[in-house]
């Protein structure tokens, strides 16, 4: 097990440059997910720790060790690969044991380490397989028998999940966190599907265009998104974005709308009277409950039933705006709604996208 | 529709027969012609099977014509030219497939403007080179020819199917404690086993069979190729047919044999399960 440290690490293709210094200190035995949209250079920096890529500048550390001229062999790291990259003219006792053979162990350790991953993975029946002859699922596995016999430093995890089914997806999920309850393994894991990342992560990194843009415990993210990026990302169906002014009276907050309606906050923040801010409200925090002062009439253009809650797809000011209700009565919602937007569940944040600084109210002002 | 199809099907393994009764028609004649004595082929008129067959000509072939000669030094240029033209166009073919190196687009290029010149356009040019050097009349010197002419082929043919093979299991292979040659020699070369042996075939087949330099380049038997051989049946006043469809049968066999021995490798479909599939 070892920690990993990446400090300042950037990373260019020529002239283009899709990583604009990265850090990030990873603690031993810590379970750390990158997630992002496609392009956002989680992939790339995954396989600069893995040694598949060259460092432009800055520095990677394992174990307090330098390893940025390390060729990957010498890094002992294990990689699961999202394609798998079985070794086809391999079974799967000789896929699992390759870096063990190479490595030259000792036939004894080999069959002892290849035949424990087998039990723990449920792949016994299996061993003298060849890949072709697995599922996806099973294939999986074997990735990570692969990953799992030569007990590595840490792990890294290059979406491992993405070409399986939406079932057999959650079931190795579940597999791969009890994995590293057991193994206690520090492992970084590449996603872009933001519940594989809330569910997996101790820590999540989330990325965009080559700038780590938040770093938190999952509900961190999920409950304070540093930024309109995280907000817009992490969460499903997306966060609804207003655009507003912000006002402050005495000992009251609030953001108006363009249409004049003002929406109450629950905390002053540091900002200007009357700067531009957006306003965050997630789908599921939304109240359909009509009377409050701030609520807003929406139309309903679409409804969309997904057995556990409904999500309705709504025009607020034309703009589109989502609600996710577990309220069955809102299958039945005629042309328009009444919605209500909670203070202690609003997101501000301020004219560069960041997350305004609350600051206590100021009572008795104006 | 049902109909349809199972017609369609019929006139498509119609067309499929067609075809190979076409392209082995000649060969058929070659042999009917090999078996023919020398007095029916003529006498007889066109008739698809002698109404005697012999193998006169196949005997004095092997045993009164220079053809032994001819075949051996066959063996020797077109097996030597297959195994270095693999050998090379392997090494190459992996590194256009996966390194990114200087000069790597006019490389490419420049094996790509190699193979549109006329063959025909070089004869006189390479003669004259290798003439100095002591190669022509001899073996080397053909194979030297030819290991050239074949390489830009072969190259590109192998690194397509380097480029076939995910570079993902390369990676692998190192992150489990592989050096890049290990990588190429334990996981790559495995799985290139097909195209080696398609590159071995074709290059195989090109050299066996190639006429216009090795006539050029070679006078007399001694150092003579199979098909240049083949021209000595050919006289003044006569072509000695039945001797020179024999001596082409002959010919045919090591060909034949190349490609039985390699055709288990050239079933495709050994990478299948590598990645998601």
């Amino acid at each position: 097990m070892a920690s990993i440290d990446i400090r300042n690490v950037r990373k260019n293709f020529g002239i283009v440059s899709v990583l604009h210094g990265v850090d990030l200190s990873i603690e031993n035995g810590e379970f750390v997910v990158l997630v992002g949209p496609s392009g956002c250079g989680k992939s790339t920096l995954l396989r600069m720790i893995a040694g598949l890529e060259e460092v432009t500048e800055g520095e990677i550390r394992i174990d307090g060790m330098r390893v940025n001229e390390r060729a990957p062999k010498d890094r002992d790291i294990a990689m699961v690969f999202q394609s798998y990259a079985l070794y086809p003219h391999m079974n799967v006792a000789e896929n699992m044991s390759y870096g063990l053979r190479i490595r030259k162990a000792a036939r004894e350790k080999i069959t002892a380490a290849v035949s424990n991953a087998a039990r723990k993975l449920e792949l016994q029946p299996l061993l003298a397989r060849r890949p072709k002859a697995l599922s996806g699922g099973q294939r999986q596995r074997v990735a990570m028998g692969r990953a799992i016999v030569r007990q590595p430093k840490a792990f890294l995890f290059d979406e491992p999940l993405s070409n399986l089914d939406a079932r057999l997806r959650e079931q190795m999920r579940a597999e791969i966190k009890k994995l590293h309850r057991d193994l206690g393994a520090t492992s970084i894991y590449v996603t872009h599907d933001q519940i594989e990342a809330m569910t997996l992560a101790d820590r999540i990194v989330a990325m965009h265009e080559g700038v780590v843009q938040q770093v938190g415990s999952p509900l961190q993210l999920y409950d304070r998104p540093a930024n309109l990026f995280v907000a817009g990302f992490i969460g499903s169906p997306a966060m609804n974005f207003l655009s507003a002014r912000y006002e402050v009276g005495a000992g009251t907050a609030g953001a108006r709308l363009p249409d004049g309606t003002l929406i109450g906050l629950s905390s002053g923040y540091q900002l200007e009277e009357g700067a531009a801010v957006t306003l965050g409200i997630r789908p599921e925090h939304v109240e359909m409950s009509p009377g409050s002062e701030s609520s807003l009439r929406a139309t309903v253009d679409l409804i969309e039933p997904t057995g556990f809650g409904i999500i309705l797809h709504l025009g607020l000011h034309g703009l589109p705006f989502n609600v996710f209700t577990l309220e069955r009565a809102a299958l039945t919602a005629g042309p328009t709604v009444t919605v209500a937007f909670p203070p202690q569940h609003l997101h501000l944040f301020d004219e560069t996208g960041m997350r305004a600084l609350e600051s206590s109210l100021q009572k008795g002002k104006g | 529709m049902n109909n349809y199809s199972t017609f369609g099907t019929a006139l498509h393994r119609l067309a499929i027969l067609c075809y190979v009764l076409f392209a082995l028609f000649p060969l058929f004649w070659l042999l009917k012609v090999s078996v023919t004595p020398n007095d029916l082929l003529y006498s007889e008129g066109v008739r698809m099977w002698p109404s005697r067959m012999s193998f006169e000509h196949f005997r004095f072939v092997l045993a009164h014509s220079a053809f032994p000669v001819f075949f051996r030094n066959s063996m020797i240029v077109a097996g030597a030219t297959a195994v270095i033209v693999t050998l090379l166009a392997s090494l190459s073919g992996y590194a256009l497939s996966r390194f990114t190196f200087r000069g790597k687009y006019w490389l490419v290029a420049l094996m790509l403007l190699t193979q549109m010149f006329p063959l025909v356009m070089l004869v006189a040019p390479i003669f004259k080179m290798l003439s100095p050097l002591g190669l022509t009349n001899s073996l080397t010197g053909l194979v030297v020819v030819y290991t050239a002419f074949n390489i830009p082929f072969a190259t590109f043919l192998m690194q397509s199917f380097f480029d076939g093979i995910p570079k993902e299991l390369e990676e692998a292979a190192k992150i489990d404690g592989a050096t890049q040659f290990m990588a190429f020699r334990q996981i790559v070369l495995p799985l290139t086993l097909p195209g080696i042996a398609a590159t071995l075939g074709f290059v195989f087949t090109a050299a066996w069979s190639e006429l216009l330099f090795a006539l050029m380049l070679i006078s007399g038997n001694s150092a003579a190729t199979f098909p240049v051989g083949l021209l000595t049946f050919v006289s003044k006043f006569s072509v000695d047919f039945g001797q020179m469809m024999a001596a082409g049968v002959l010919a045919l066999i090591p060909a034949c044999l190349f490609f039985l021995f390699i055709q288990r490798y050239l079933v495709q479909g050994l990478t299948a399960g590598a990645v998601k599939g």
